[in-house]
C-alpha cells in the first residue's frame, strides 16, 4: 500500500512537472505584450522596456519557467500583474476553498440523489419508474446550468427568500451562515451531476443484477432490498467513482457560471478573470494549484478501488 | 424498499394428482404438471412443459437432459427463484412440505429460502460476491434465517467450513472469494446452501466448471452431506456420467418434459425411451476401442418456442414412426412390472434380455427392430 502511494505521488511531480511547463509555455505565448496592458497605450517605449525588464520578460523563456518553477516549489507564485498587484498565492488560496467547498458539497448532494434513484430505477429495469427517472435525468441534463440556476435564484432567492443574496460568508466567519450560501449554487452544480451520475450507476446496476452472485444472494433468502444495496452497490460503483473524480477536478476550475450567477469568489472566476486581464501570473498560478487538486483527487480515488474491489488490492499472503 | 411485483393469482388449480412417480412415502416435493413460459418478442418459449415429480425426505433424484432441456429452469422454478412476473407464466403446482411455493407471498417464499430449499449453482467464479468475505457470505445467511448473533454467526460459519472440508478455515472467512480456488469456492457455495440445514438441496450443475480432478471430491462431498442431513437432493446434470451411482433414481428430460424416470440403475441397465438410450450411448468409455467414433446423437434440441407436435424426440429418433410425429405420448406411464419407471414414449424400447449396463445401447437398438411397432 505505501508503496503504490509513493508511486502515485511520483507520478504526480511529473503530471505536474508537465501542467506546469505547459501552462507557463500557453500563457507565454498569448499574443499581446503584457506591458502594454499594464500601462496602456501612448507611453514611451522606454517605459515599457523597464517593465517587461521589471517583470523578467526580457529574459529567455526557459530561465523565466526555471525561475517560477523554484519559486512555485517554495511557496511563491509571484505577483499579479494587475493593481493592486497581490501575491498570487494568497488569491488562489482565498479562492480554492470556495470551489472546493462547492464541488464536495455539490457531488455528495449529487450522489444523494443518484444512488437511491438508480438503485430504484435498476430494480424495476423496463419498469414505469425506470423510464421516469431515465427521462427527468435528460430533462435535468438538456437545461444549462445557467438557466436551472436562474431560476433557482428567482423562485427561491427573490421569490421565498429562503437563501440570502449578496457576500459570501466564509466557513471561518459562521459554519450556517457559509453553508446558507454554499447551498444553492452547490444545489445546481448537483442537478446536471446527478443526473449522469443516475445514468452511469443505473446501467452499471443493471448489469450486476443479471449476475449469479446476485441470484445466489436471493437464493439464500435476502430480502431484494439487502441484495440491492448489500451486494450490487459495491461491484456496481466502479464507474460511478471514475467518474466522481473526473468530475471534482473538472468542477474545481470551471464552475465559472454558477460562481458568477452566485457571485461567488472561486478558482473559476478567478481565472477568467486573470485571463481577461492578461494577468499571467495568476492564470499560471491557479492553473497549477488546479492540476495539483485534480491530481491528488484522482490518487484518491484511486487507492479507493481497492476498498470497492478486494481483487484490485495487493495480495497479502 | 421494493417490493416484488404482486405474485401470481394462482389458479386454485384442484390437480387431479396424476400418477405419482417415485416413493410412496409422504413427498417432501411434490411437482404436479409445472410449466414455465417465458413471453418473449419471438413468442412465447415453453422451458417446462408439464413436469411432474416427488421426492421424499432424504431421496436423492438426477435431472438429466441437454442444454436447452430445461432442467435448469425447472429447478429454478421448483424453488420459486423464478416466479410469475410480466414476461414469465408459470402454472401447475410445486409444494415443498405442502406450502404451494407458488402461492406465497414473495416475502413468505424468501423464508424457505435457506431452511427449507437451497441451491448450489454452477458456477462457484461468479456464484460468490467478489466484493464480499467468505465469512460474511455465512454470517449474513445465518443471522438472518436462524437470527444468529455476529459471534455465534462466526463461529457456526467456520464449523460449516470445516464441514464441507476447507483446510484453515479461520483463515479462509477472511479472504475474498478471488483467493480461493474453484474447487474451495463451490465447498464455500455448498456451505451457504447447507448454512440453515434445507430440507431438500437443488444442485445445478454443480461441477460442470470444475476441473475433472475436483469434480469427484465436489460429488462426493454431495453425496456424504445429503446422506448425513437427510437431505432430499436434486442433482442437475447434463452428464450421465456424474448422475450414474449417485442418485436413488433419475428423470431424463427433453424439451421441457421428462421422457423417463425411474430408479437409476434400471435406466442405465434398460433404458426404455429411445432419447435416454442415445444418452447412454452418447457416453464416451475407456472400454470403446481408441479412435472409435463418439456416438452422437444427431441434430438438435427442438426451438422451444415452436416444439414440434407430438413427441418432441421424434424428429431425432431413430424408431420414430407416424403417431409419434403427431400425437404426444402420455407422460409418466408407469411400467407393468415396475411402477418406479415410468417412461413417455409410444415405442418403449423393450429391455434385452441380455442387455448389459456397459454397451447396452447397440444391443437394445437392434432388439427394438427398428421403428415399426
Amino acid at each position: 500500500m505505501t508503496r503504490k502511494l509513493l508511486l502515485r505521488l511520483g507520478e504526480l511531480v511529473v503530471v505536474l512537472a508537465l501542467v506546469s511547463f505547459g501552462v507557463f509555455l500557453l500563457v507565454a505565448l498569448i499574443p499581446g505584450d503584457p506591458a502594454v496592458a499594464i500601462l496602456g497605450e501612448g507611453h514611451p517605449p522606454e517605459d515599457y522596456a523597464a517593465l517587461r525588464a521589471e517583470l523578467g520578460l526580457d529574459q529567455p523563456i526557459l530561465n523565466r519557467y526555471l525561475d517560477w518553477l523554484g519559486g512555485a516549489l517554495t511557496g511563491d507564485l509571484g505577483h499579479s500583474i494587475v493593481p493592486p498587484r497581490s501575491a498570487v498565492i494568497d488569491r488562489v488560496l482565498a479562492a480554492l476553498p470556495v470551489s472546493a467547498e462547492l464541488a464536495i458539497l455539490g457531488l455528495l448532494l449529487a450522489m444523494a440523489l443518484a444512488i437511491p434513484l438508480a438503485m430504484w430505477s435498476a430494480a424495476r429495469e423496463g419498469g414505469l419508474v425506470d423510464r421516469a427517472i431515465g427521462a427527468s435525468t435528460f430533462a435535468v441534463l438538456s437545461v444549462p446550468s445557467f438557466l436551472s440556476g436562474l431560476l433557482l435564484i428567482m423562485v427561491l432567492v427573490n421569490g421565498l427568500g429562503w437563501f440570502p443574496r449578496g457576500q459570501w460568508v466564509r466557513v471561518s466567519e459562521s459554519i450556517t451562515g457559509n453553508l446558507h450560501h454554499a447551498l444553492l449554487p452547490a444545489v445546481v452544480i448537483a442537478l446536471s451531476e446527478a443526473a449522469v451520475f443516475t445514468r452511469i450507476l443505473r446501467s452499471d446496476l443493471v448489469v450486476t443484477l443479471r449476475e449469479d452472485f446476485v441470484l445466489a444472494a436471493r437464493a439464500r433468502g435476502m430480502p431484494r432490498w439487502r441484495v440491492l444495496v448489500g451486494d450490487a452497490l459495491r461491484p456496481s460503483s466502479f464507474s460511478l467513482l471514475t467518474l466522481l473524480g473526473l468530475s471534482f477536478g473538472s468542477l474545481i476550475g470551471s464552475t465559472v457560471i454558477v460562481e458568477t450567477l452566485f457571485a461567488l469568489p472561486g478558482m473559476g472566476s478567478l481565472v477568467v478573470n486573470a485571463a481577461n486581464q492578461g494577468d499571467f501570473p495568476m492564470v499560471q498560478g491557479a492553473t497549477l494549484l488546479i492540476a495539483a487538486a485534480y491530481v491528488l483527487v484522482n490518487i484518491g480515488i484511486d487507492l479507493a478501488y481497492g476498498f470497492l474491489d478486494p481483487r484490485t488490492r495487493r495480495v497479502h499472503a | 424498499m421494493t417490493p416484488e411485483p404482486p405474485m401470481s393469482q394462482e389458479p386454485p388449480m384442484t390437480p387431479e394428482p396424476p400418477v405419482t412417480v417415485g416413493s410412496t412415502a409422504t413427498p417432501l416435493l411434490e411437482v404436479d404438471d409445472l410449466r414455465t413460459t417465458f413471453h418473449t418478442p419471438r413468442g412465447a418459449v415453453r422451458a417446462v412443459d408439464g413436469v411432474s415429480l416427488r421426492l421424499s425426505a432424504g431421496e436423492t433424484i438426477g435431472v438429466v437432459g441437454e442444454s436447452g432441456s430445461g432442467k435448469s429452469v425447472l429447478g429454478r422454478t421448483i424453488m420459486g427463484l423464478i416466479s410469475a412476473g410480466p414476461a414469465t407464466e408459470v402454472q401447475g403446482t410445486v409444494r415443498i412440505g405442502g406450502r404451494d411455493v407458488h402461492a406465497l407471498a414473495p416475502g413468505e417464499r424468501r423464508r424457505l429460502w435457506g431452511p427449507e430449499v437451497a441451491m448450489v449453482f454452477q458456477d462457484p467464479m461468479t456464484s460468490l460476491n467478489p466484493t464480499k468475505r467468505i465469512g460474511t457470505h455465512l454470517t449474513e445467511t445465518l443471522r438472518l434465517h436462524l437470527g444468529l448473533r455476529r459471534g455465534a454467526a462466526a463461529d457456526r460459519a467456520i464449523e460449516l467450513l470445516v464441514q464441507v472440508g476447507i483446510p484453515e478455515p479461520r483463515r479462509r472467512v477472511r479472504q475474498f472469494p478471488h483467493e480461493l480456488s474453484g474447487g474451495m469456492r463451490q465447498r464455500v457455495v455448498i456451505a451457504l446452501a447447507l448454512a440453515c440445514s434445507p430440507k431438500l438441496l437443488i444442485a445445478d450443475e454443480p461441477t460442470t466448471a470444475l476441473d475433472v480432478t475436483v469434480q469427484k471430491q465436489i460429488l462426493d462431498l454431495l453425496g456424504t452431506l445429503a446422506e448425513r442431513l437427510d437431505m432430499a437432493t436434486i442433482l442437475i446434470s447434463h452428464d450421465l456420467g456424474v448422475i450414474a451411482g449417485r442418485t436413488d433414481r433419475v428423470a431424463v428430460m427433453y424439451a421441457g418434459r421428462i421422457a423417463e424416470t425411474a430408479a437409476t440403475a434400471a435406466v442405465f441397465e434398460h433404458p426404455l425411451h429411445p432419447y435416454t438410450d442415445a444418452l447412454i450411448g452418447s457416453i464416451p468409455r475407456l472400454s470403446n476401442e481408441p479412435h472409435a467414433e463418439l456416438r452422437v446423437i444427431d441434430g438438435n434440441p427442438p426451438d422451444m418456442s415452436a416444439p414440434p407436435p407430438g413427441c418432441r424426440f421424434a424428429p431425432r429418433c431413430v424408431h420414430a414412426f407416424e403417431r409419434c410425429r403427431e400425437e404426444a405420448p402420455p407422460p409418466h406411464e408407469p411400467l407393468a412390472y415396475d411402477a418406479r419407471h415410468s417412461v413417455a414414449c409410444h415405442a418403449p424400447l423393450l429391455p434385452a434380455p441380455n442387455a448389459d449396463s456397459g454397451n447396452a445401447d447397440s444391443g437394445n437398438a437392434d432388439s427394438m427392430n427398428g421403428g415399426d411397432d
